[in-house]
């Protein structure tokens, strides 16, 4: 009897990776799934802080796929060895602050890592050739398999027809002719794959689920480096760009403004580590405030709180302002009108 | 068969998973863990993760602002 072969799966979540990992189980390989948390992954739970939002169900895309597939998932935190791919990347960026190409070939060396101390013997992954303009072209994919150390290790079963064997095909451990051709941006080979393989419900295709695709949240990640004097940041940093109205009026100092229930709550959590306002005449939102504002600044700060709360027309708010340390002051201040917040405060 | 704990508050998901994760790794089968967290999302992921990695949820206790969770440790592997 052959050995039972075993490949370790890089699962985002999305329904690409759970096809491959599913065309590889149909041959009778063992497979378990590896997801990395980077700190800018896109699932349920990010917008799930909004309070409209609640109705959907909640869930980790990643979880969810791993047990329609009936395989086991490990996450693994690479928050701190992610900032090195974002801040230093060797194949630069994308449109936006989106390190694609280094971001792949960091996963697949971080999955690679783990197939040999684990015992496991190839990786593969959902890539499509041409889907990605920047880490999925047909000359990009052999930059992955070597930076990575992957090398022919590395098995893309949606699309290793149109790639050169590897090791896998060649030892017959998997049956080339059954993996398949695709290749491009259309999603329609995948949808009908899933609906061949009864998988009904997946995660959106083709919705990115790395926040650094995106043009607002790049712009306020460059926007904090700019304040800070420095590339770099924390976990929270990260976090709290996904959420809320974001608005600098000057270089000293930044508002996260909550804009319903949900994000106030999640904002929330932030007091101890952020000044934080809130109207206290009036309903209004939660405001953290980041910086080194001046006195003047605090004023300003309290003016932009009351404009965002019910009492946006009423002639005075009073707005608590509390320290980290739960110090409370309270400022009597007129609601700044609209219009003079300019375009431009908002990041 | 030995008890612990884990105090998962304040972490975002899917943090609470990894730290759960990660502290079974050093258990054994029977072993029982209590996890304390404050995201709501841990409701749902730790018992997904639990069940595709063969451990049993005992109990869930929805305390409002706080979630308490205790985890029977499967047997290997």
């Amino acid at each position: 009897m052959s050995e039972q072969r075993k490949a370790v799966a890089l699962i985002s979540g999305g329904l690409d990776s759970m096809l491959a990992a599913r065309l590889i189980q149909e041959q009778g390989i063992h497979v378990e799934g590896i997801n990395f948390f980077t700190g800018f992954c896109v699932e349920g739970h990010t917008h799930a802080i909004r309070k409209k939002d609640k109705a959907k169900p909640k869930r980790n895309n990643a979880l969810w796929v791993a047990e329609q597939l009936g395989i086991k998932l490990h996450i693994i935190d690479v928050v701190e060895e992610y900032k090195d791919v974002l801040l230093n990347p060797k194949h630069g960026y994308g449109a936006n602050m989106n390190p694609c190409l280094d971001c792949k070939g960091f996963m697949v060396k971080k999955a690679h890592q783990w197939m040999e101390e684990n015992g496991f013997d190839f990786i593969i992954t959902g890539e499509v050739v041409g889907q990605r303009p920047m880490s999925q072209r047909r000359d990009t994919m052999p930059v992955v398999a070597r930076e990575s150390g992957a090398h022919d290790r590395l098995l893309r079963p949606l699309c290793a027809k149109l790639l050169p064997p590897t090791l896998p095909e060649r030892e017959g451990w998997v049956d080339r002719e059954r993996l398949l051709d695709i290749s491009g941006r259309s999603r329609k080979r995948q949808m009908e794959l899933a609906r061949q393989f009864g998988i009904q419900d997946y995660a959106q295709p083709a919705g990115g689920c790395c926040f650094l695709t995106d043009e607002t949240y790049s712009r306020r990640l460059v926007d904090l480096w700019q304040a800070r004097g420095e590339r770099d940041y924390e976990l929270d940093d990260v976090m709290l760009l996904k959420v809320g109205r974001h608005i600098r009026p000057n270089e000293r100092f930044k508002l996260i403004v909550g804009r319903e229930e949900g994000e106030n709550r999640f904002l929330e959590g932030y007091r101890k580590q952020f000044v934080h306002l809130y109207p206290e005449s009036h309903t209004g939102p939660l405001v953290l405030l980041d910086g080194r504002p001046t006195e003047e600044d605090q004023e300003l700060a309290a003016r932009i709180t009351a404009r965002f709360s019910k009492g946006r027309n009423a002639e005075r708010v009073t707005v608590a302002v509390v320290d980290r340390d739960g110090q409370t002051r309270r400022l009597e201040v007129a609601p700044l009108p609209a219009h003079a917040i300019p375009e431009d405060w908002y990041v | 068969m030995s008890r612990h704990r884990l105090d998962a508050r304040r972490l975002l998901c899917p943090m609470p998973v990894i730290r759960t994760q990660d502290k079974i790794k050093d258990l054994a089968p029977g072993d029982v863990l209590e996890v304390v967290c404050s995201d709501p999302g841990a409701k749902a992921d730790i018992p997904a993760w639990c069940r595709i990695n063969g451990h049993r949820v005992v109990e869930i206790e929805d305390r409002g602002d706080e979630l308490r969770i205790v985890i029977e440790v499967g047997g290997a592997p």
